[in-house]
Formats: C-alpha cells, structure tokens, sequence
C-alpha cells in the first residue's frame, strides 16, 4: 500500500471536507483515516490516505488539491507521501 | 501509525523554520572523456554532463513535490580538470576553455553550480596543475556557474607552500578580474587541506579519483530548526541543550536520507554519502550564528563562541550518525560570514574579528568561509592568512578551507554584495603586519608528527 498524509488547515467554512473528500474519491484515493480540530475558528485537519490506485503521477495529484483549497474553499492543503513522518520520528 | 502533532512538526519546520535539503549534487567521473586533442575533450565531457544529469533536475523537483520538502539546489561535482585536461591543455587558455564547456553543459542541464575546476597539488604541482591554477582567474570571469577549488596540503603529506604562495596571488588575481561585481569570482574559489572527495557543497565540490564513475551526495541544512528547538530548552543544562541538538540532527538528516534513497533509485545513481553540514542563508531564522546566541551568547564572535560551536558541531555529528549509516563530506557546521544573517551583525558590530574566526574553524567545518578583505590586502598576507587556515587542518587532521574576498576597490567600514545565496558581506579588517618573508621561502612544510599529542 502506497500511502499519503493530507493536511488541511485555513478558516473554518461549510464543505471543507466535502471538497477535499470528492476530490480524492474521483481520483481513486481511498481515506483510512481522519483526525480533525477546530482551533480560535481555524480548522485543521490531517488524512491518511490510500494511493495505490491513483491514476495520474503524485505531484499532479498535489497541486491540483493545493489549487482546490486555495481557489474553491479558501484552505491549505497540502499532500505529502508517508515516509518523510515516519522516517523523520521513529528510529 | 503517524500522528496528527508529528505531521505538524514536520511541516512547521519546512514551512516557517527554513528545513529544506540544500544540496543533491552529482559527481560525475571525467576519466572516461580523457583525450590528447582539446577539441574532442570538450565534445565528450559535454555529452557525458549531459548523458549523466540531464534528468536530475526535473528529479529533484519531483521529489521536492512529493514529500514537500524543499531541494533548493541540484549541482554537478566532477573529476579534477587538472587531471582530466592534462593530456589535451598546452596554454592556461586551454583550460578555460573546457571551463567554458562545463559552464554550457552545466547551464544546458540546468544545475545551478558546477565544482571540479580542481588541481589536488598538497605534495607538489604537475605542469598541468600550475596551467590550471594560473587559469583561474580568467575561467572564474568569464564563467557564471563553475566553481574551483584547490588542495595545498594534508595531514598525510604536509603543505605545499609553493601552491599556497601561488593562490595568495590567484585569489587576488580571480578579485581583480571581477572587481565589477565586487569580486565575486572569489566566492567560486577555495582553498583546502584535506579537501574530501565526496563533498556536495560549493564552492569546494570534486569527484575524488577514488569514486564510482557517478555517484548522488546530499547535502542537509537546518541551522533554522535547531535554534527553534533550542529555543524550548532555554536555561536547561547541558545534557539537555545537547539532546535537543542531537534529536533536531537525527530528524533533519533523515529527511536527507530519503531524499537520496529517492534519488538515486529514480537516477539509477548509486548514492554516496549525506553531508551533515548546517548550511545557513542569509534569509532571516537561517543562522547558525542565531544557535550559538540561542545557546547564550550576546553575539558570535564573544568569549564562549568557540566552545558553543564544538558542542553544536559535535551534537550534529552525534545525531547524524544515528539517522544514516553514510556520513561524509564535510559533516559539521558552516560559518560563513556572508552567508549568515547572525556571522553579518556580529562582523558589522565587530564582534566577530578575522582572528576569532580562525580559532572557530578549529572545532567546525570548514574555515574561513566567505570573508571579504579589504581589496588593498598583499598576496602574501592572503597567503599567510591560507597557511595558517592549512596548518589547523594538517595538525587536527580535519578538513579546512579559505574562501576570502578581497573586495577590489573597498576598505573597512564597506560592504560587498555578492546575491543570492552568497549574500552580502563587511568588509572585515586584516593584520597589517607583514609575512612575506615566510611565506617567499620554497618548498614544503613536512608532514606532521602522528605521536606525541600535545
């Protein structure tokens, strides 16, 4: 399994995780996990995502959510592929 | 499983505290381009360039998109040109003109620097070496990207004063053919002893003879990460600020790490060695002078700045070695003057002198880095200045380096820019008192002595 982080972060707003969840079911990624806050009105989220069935090469991927949440729900996102967390906390 | 504060972590780091891979730089073998007409030297060290790195860049840039993580330079490390053009090179201007092919072939690639512009003269010159040192000045010029380095001494085998005496004069010589641009062909030219064949950063990097015919080296960065954990650690002993070093290492030369295992499966380039070095820039909360004012000091430079810097030096070491099993280069922490926000306001206040600068090179990589002198400096005060950066490297069998910039037309209390990464420098005054008569003497300083530690 090829697995990804996905981080959300920016004013909270209606349909943030609608947004961001259409998008990754188009694309094929499957979510395994979500963990989500609101902090002072700012919502923060983090995805574990499954892209082994992603069908277009990752950086692709990466932008185009980046340009959903700058131009479609006002948000930062941000995809990164698993291994730099984990090889950067764990020995 | 990850966990939603490590991912914030991570990610503060690279997007408020600078962390960023500095350098991946592939060294590439001439050996194999060597020929006795110049001509065709040139066509095939081109195409081998172009063969090996053509796709590193567009490499880098994807695995910066992928992991998020910021790859602010992809460079080229070659063979030694004194050795590569020694059959083919009959004039210095021989030489600078496979300068010139690696300045296109390196532009046509897309690399933003390109090291090898080398002669390795620590026991004695060749006739080649001499044509391509007196070439410097001329290829350093009329090139934007190529940078040159020369070896004048070692542990193993002394230092070459002749070569020494000779770069007092180049150096000088590389200053006055750029003064328009203050000097800055100085910026692309060092001086070593025990300059290591797998370094990635520049102005000093080389493909030694003894490596692979390509091979991927990584150079990390992060000054701005470990003062921002110093930070939660404020008044704690030592053991503590030495843990918080050591841990802040690790998780920094990891993410090297991925990135070279990236690199080279995707390159087919077998990876080399991660370097360890915290390479600041002069962007704000990228100093490694920052960490030593962090660990209490009022400004680097002061009493204490030696010892901060062993202890940060040896803690980055420590931390490294755990996160990778091959370390190289230089590995230590960087203190160049013009490059460092911190190293600039301390040279500015005069904190920070010529003198303390070489007993910090002691303890840390790599020497005298990006200093600018006054452009009026005799060549053999330059050399005295060299000799004496040499002889720390020789006695402590570490790597030292010069990297001075006597800024043509200037004096103290100016400053020279320089741009970019390079940044911009005071011009920092040197002692008036003279060594030439040392420094004319012929010959070679002996090898030292590897007993009676004392």
């Amino acid at each position: 399994m090829r697995r990804a982080i996905i981080t959300v972060v920016g004013r909270d707003t209606i349909g943030i995780i609608a947004g961001v969840c259409t998008y990754l079911a188009e694309r094929h990624i499957n979510i395994l996990d979500i963990s989500q806050t609101i902090v002072d009105g700012y919502f923060n989220m983090m995805m574990i995502v499954d892209i082994t069935q992603l069908q277009i090469p990752f950086g692709e991927m990466a932008e185009e959510l980046d340009r959903i949440g700058q131009e479609k729900i006002g948000v930062q996102i941000r995809c990164q592929r698993e291994e730099i967390f984990d090889l950067m906390h764990r020995v | 499983m990850i966990n939603f504060s490590e991912v914030r972590e991570t990610n503060a780091m690279i997007q408020r505290e600078n962390l960023d891979v500095r350098t991946i730089t592939m060294g590439i073998s001439l050996l194999d381009c060597i020929d006795g007409d110049l001509t065709r030297l040139c066509e095939r060290i081109r195409e081998k360039i172009l063969r090996s790195a053509g796709d590193l860049v567009r490499t880098g840039e994807d695995i910066s998109r992928e992991y998020g993580i910021p790859i602010v330079n992809k460079r080229i490390s070659v063979t030694p040109i004194a050795l590569v053009g020694a059959g083919a090179c009959r004039s210095s201007e021989d030489f600078v003109q496979i300068a010139r092919t690696l300045d296109r072939a390196a532009r046509e690639v897309g690399v933003n620097f390109l090291g090898g512009y080398s002669a390795l003269v620590s026991k004695g010159i060749t006739g080649a070496d001499r044509l391509l040192i007196e070439s410097i000045p001329q290829a350093l010029s009329e090139t934007e990207i190529v940078c040159s380095s020369v070896n004048v001494g070692s542990t193993k085998t002394g230092i070459d004063m002749d070569a020494v005496r000779m770069m007092g004069t180049i150096i000088r010589r590389t200053a006055e053919a750029t003064a328009d641009r203050d000097s800055i062909g100085c910026a692309k030219l060092v001086v070593f002893c025990n300059a290591p064949d797998d370094n990635p950063f520049m102005a000093g990097a080389f493909h030694g003879v003894t490596e692979a015919d390509r091979v991927l080296n990584i150079g990390v960065s992060g000054p701005g990460v470990v003062k921002k954990a110093l930070e939660s650690v404020r008044g704690e002993d030592f053991e503590v600020l030495c843990e918080t070093v050591k841990k802040t290492a690790f998780k920094i030369t990891r993410v090297g790490q991925l990135v070279a295992r990236e690199a080279s499966e995707r390159l087919g380039v077998p990876f080399g060695i991660i370097d360890l070095s915290l390479a600041p820039t002069p962007a704000v909360g990228d100093s490694v002078a920052d960490i030593l004012c962090e660990m209490g000091l009022e400004t680097a430079g002061g009493p204490g700045t030696t010892a901060a810097l062993a202890l940060l030096n040896d803690q980055v070491k420590k931390g490294g070695l755990m996160a990778s099993s091959y370390v190289g280069g230089l590995s230590g922490a960087f203190i160049p003057v013009s490059e460092d926000r911190g190293m600039i306001h301390a040279a500015r206040t005069g904190a920070l002198t010529l003198e303390k600068l070489e007993a910090m090179t002691c303890v840390c990589s790599v020497g005298l880095d990006m200093i600018a002198i006054p452009g009026s400096t005799p060549d053999t005060t330059i050399a005295g200045i060299i000799a004496d950066e040499m002889a720390i490297g020789m006695i402590n069998q570490k790597t030292t380096a010069v990297r001075l910039i006597p800024v043509i037309g200037k004096e103290v209390g100016e400053e020279a820019q320089f741009g970019g990464l390079l940044g911009y420098a005071p011009i920092m005054p040197v002692s008036t008192v003279r060594c030439d008569g040392f420094v004319n003497r012929r010959g070679r300083i002996p090898a030292p002595v590897h007993s009676f530690k004392n």
